[in-house]
């Protein structure tokens, strides 16, 4: 992709140099994590049950470096006027905040997809839900497995 | 200014669904990372994203820390009739960026 061929920035060059060490002291969070993660669904559901079905979500099952992690979610969705997604929310289980991006489609959206890079702080289960235009819910859920964790975890040493 | 690219075809088709993509060169600092000494290095990310169509909202997005450094968006858009898309990004620090890409609709 040519897009990613630009010089790197220093705080990048920084943060890959830091990464290495900081890794080593990550801590894994208890079990609660899973309950947060379906906290953090419920919040942008208000409440509503999510069902399984018309989203996508397109993660490596396996991320070499969780540093930019490729993500793309679909939703199928006519778009028109009256049969569109609303919204697209990604969360995880794991990163020290629920929340990844959220995604507004307005009126000028094409088709219901959007691709972004992530950063992922351990193995873990992320969700992408989207808010359809007639009020509904609909969630994916994936697995990833991270051998390079991104520096995102501040737990006290 | 920080760099930012952006991909968007020069011309397209009435009704169309033309592809997007946007990259700006930013740290998304997470705020929860330590300087070499122990300290937290102060958060420092893009907050929101977005792209117009002659002012019309295509898709708006919300960040958090975990988005990689260098945010990366790749969407679609209608192609409607000939324009201006314009790229918004704004974060901590009083970050502001605006670009604009002409779209020419045959």
């Amino acid at each position: 992709m040519p897009m990613a061929a630009q010089p790197i920035s220093r705080g990048r060059r920084r943060a890959l140099a830091t990464g290495a060490g900081l890794a080593a002291s990550l801590v894994v969070r208890p079990a609660a994590a899973a309950e947060d993660l379906a906290a953090a669904v419920a919040a942008f559901t208000a409440g509503a049950q999510t069902r399984a079905g018309k989203v996508t979500f397109d993660v490596p099952a396996l991320v070499e470096n969780g540093n930019a992690v490729p993500v793309t979610v679909t939703v199928d969705s006519p778009m028109t006027a009256n049969d569109r997604v609303a919204m697209v929310a990604i969360f995880n289980e794991k990163n020290p905040e629920r929340g990844v991006a959220q995604f507004a489609f307005g009126p000028r959206a094409g088709r219901a997809s959007v691709s972004t890079h992530i950063r992922l702080a351990a193995s873990q289960k992320l969700a992408a839900v989207a808010r359809m235009s007639d009020g509904t819910h609909w969630a994916a859920y994936v697995d990833v497995v991270v051998t390079l964790a991104a520096c995102v975890d501040g737990d006290p040493v | 200014m920080a760099r930012a690219l952006i991909k968007v075809p020069p011309s397209a088709r009435r009704g169309e669904v033309i592809e997007i993509r946007a990259l700006i060169a930013h740290p998304m600092e997470t705020g929860y990372r330590l300087d070499a000494t122990g300290r937290p290095l102060p958060r420092d990310i893009l907050r929101r994203f977005s792209c117009r169509y002659n002012g019309e909202l295509v898709v708006g997005a919300e960040l958090h820390p975990a988005v990689a450094a260098n945010p990366y968006f790749a969407f679609s858009a209608i192609a409607t009739e000939s324009g201006t898309l314009t790229f918004t990004w704004e974060g901590d620090n009083g970050f502001a960026q605006t670009e604009t890409v002409l779209l020419a609709v045959t």
